[in-house]
């Protein structure tokens, strides 16, 4: 592909085992992303979209392969190190996983403690990051106070908040009705735009692939089957994935969007 | 029974039983924040050193379990009398209720560590994963995360855990310790007055009702705060 690859991903496996079997979830990713993109990895549930996101920070332990993060060789990162490159990456979940122990303040402030910013540039920076996701009327509140679309607003906030290079996406719009889901993906576009910043999106929804991505992958039970521009892959969709995925989406009326095929 | 109940309100009688609130109070309190220190220092190390953990160390947390379930399957009775030489040791004698807050503590420790622990394990995987996810160190997510996220279980098992420190003192009275149990012993059951008995009782009730308000009250507020 390009040879200005920001993301590089080379002969990666993963296999999970269980006491009776080994499951081979990952077999032989090769992928490149291009600093700026927002690239999307979807397919079936089970194939694996999750296991390869969690393998670019390293929450997964790949079994082989190696994931390149600009110069820096990620899977070859000692301890500390890998410490310090999940500072400047964040992720954000379909469960939002916020603290309910702090506010919101609380929440988009706790990367900034890791990165041990002192405490003006933190009240700084929490107010600049909550501007931008349009919570700030909502600092003092925890997330026991605020609904779905919010929830995840703070998560991106606190995903954003220490200026990372690459945003990691794991379904993050599932759990969130459609018009909610539709504002949260203007907001990823958004900041794409003004920051300049990778997004890589997990997600089993095609309409998200559309309004979204420039550039996806197909996985299909641990191998990627089909890759490249999103206008390429829909209008001549070469996988079993890909052609059950636009048939589907084609079957539905357009009104279906807004009524629940759950961007 | 009228009389016994006369009996109970009467100057001698609390003559015995405010001593033995005094002694009761005294090793629960000590007990308790013994058990709460170390309690709290050996549930983050189970927790921190199982299989999935933040530190797995399976050597290590296998064995600490297994000591643990062993302290924890031994009747308090049987640990009183073991620590028995350690107490002589620690406060130059074998009995009292300094030498029984040793043995106390032994009892209740392990209770409490596999308490903190299970509070612990109930945080959801995801919260802690999005603290890695952003780079935290294991101590930023054990004292930000963790502790924080499952501080309305742990006050709740906390709760649970004084009041088993109350009914352990109880025991004591054999060697010496005093405390409320061993007057509803001593007095009420060897020499048949009843209306001690029924007074120690009372009392014990009375401290075991304000121990579990308390904790519930706590533990609300928690949770209201965080509007969960
Ligand atoms: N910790 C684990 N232990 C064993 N098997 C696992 C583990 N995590 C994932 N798997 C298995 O790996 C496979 C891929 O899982 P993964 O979560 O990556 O799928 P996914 O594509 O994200 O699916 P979904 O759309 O449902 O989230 C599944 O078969 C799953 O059962
Ligand atoms: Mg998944």
């Amino acid at each position: 592909m390009s040879n200005n690859a920001f993301i590089r991903i080379e002969h990666l496996y993963k296999t999970f085992s269980t006491q009776k079997e080994q499951i081979e979830v990952l077999k032989d990713i090769n992928l490149e992303i291009e600093k700026g993109d927002i690239f999307g990895i979807v397919g079936f549930s089970g194939a694996g979209k999750s296991t390869l996101l969690r393998c670019i920070n390293r929450l997964e332990e790949p079994d082989s392969g190696s994931v390149f993060v600009g110069e820096q060789e990620i899977t070859a990162l000692a301890h500390d190190e890998l410490l310090a490159f999940r500072r400047k990456l964040g992720m954000i979940f379909q469960q939002f996983n916020l603290l309910d122990s702090r506010t919101v303040r609380g929440n988009v402030s706790f990367p900034l403690e890791v990165a041990r910013l002192n405490r003006a540039d933190i009240a700084r920076r929490v107010d600049e990051i909550l501007e931008l996701v349009d919570l700030s009327d909502r600092i003092s509140f925890f997330p026991g106070q605020l609904s779905g679309g919010q929830k995840q607003r703070v998560g991106i906030a606190r995903a954003l908040a220490n200026d990372p290079v690459v945003l990691l996406s794991d379904e993050a719009t599932s759990a969130l009705d459609p018009q909610i889901a539709l504002s949260v993906l203007d907001l990823l576009r958004s900041i794409n735009e003004k920051l300049g910043l990778t997004i890589i999106v997990v997600t089993h929804q095609l309409e998200v692939v559309k309004y979204a991505c420039r550039h996806i992958a197909v996985l299909e039970a641990g191998s990627i089957v089909e890759q490249g521009s999103v206008a390429q892959v829909l209008t001549n969709p070469t996988s079993d994935t890909m052609q059950v995925f636009v048939k589907v989406n084609s079957n539905l009326t357009a009104g279906a969007l807004t009524e629940g095929s759950g961007i | 029974m009228i009389e016994v109940i006369k009996k109970v309100f009467t100057l001698d009688t609390w003559k015995v039983i405010l001593p033995a609130i005094g002694d009761t109070l005294f090793m629960t309190v000590f007990t308790t924040v013994l058990m709460a220190i170390f309690g709290v220092l050996l549930g983050v190390a189970l927790f921190l050193t199982q299989r999935d953990g933040l530190r797995p160390l399976r050597v290590f947390n296998a064995v600490f379990g297994a000591i643990i379930n062993a302290l924890r399957s031994l009747p308090s009775m049987v640990i009183i009398i073991l620590t028995m030489p350690l107490a002589k040791l620690i406060v130059g004698k074998s009995w009292g209720p300094a030498a029984v807050i040793i043995a106390l503590t032994l009892t209740c420790v392990p209770m409490f560590a596999r308490m903190v622990e299970s509070s612990f394990l109930e945080v959801p995987r995801g919260k802690v994963e999005a603290a890695k996810s952003i780079g935290a160190r294991t101590w930023e997510i054990m004292f930000k995360v963790v502790l924080p996220e499952s501080l309305p279980s742990l006050i709740r098992n906390f709760t649970i855990a004084i009041i088993a420190v109350i009914s352990v003192t109880a025991l004591a009275g054999f060697f010496g310790a005093g405390g409320l149990g061993d007057v509803a012993v001593r007095f009420g059951w060897n020499r048949f007055l009843t209306h001690m008995m029924v007074a120690a009782v009372l009392v014990l009730i009375v401290i075991v009702e304000f121990v579990q308000i308390g904790g519930d009250i706590w533990a609300k507020h928690v949770v209201r705060k965080r509007h969960l």
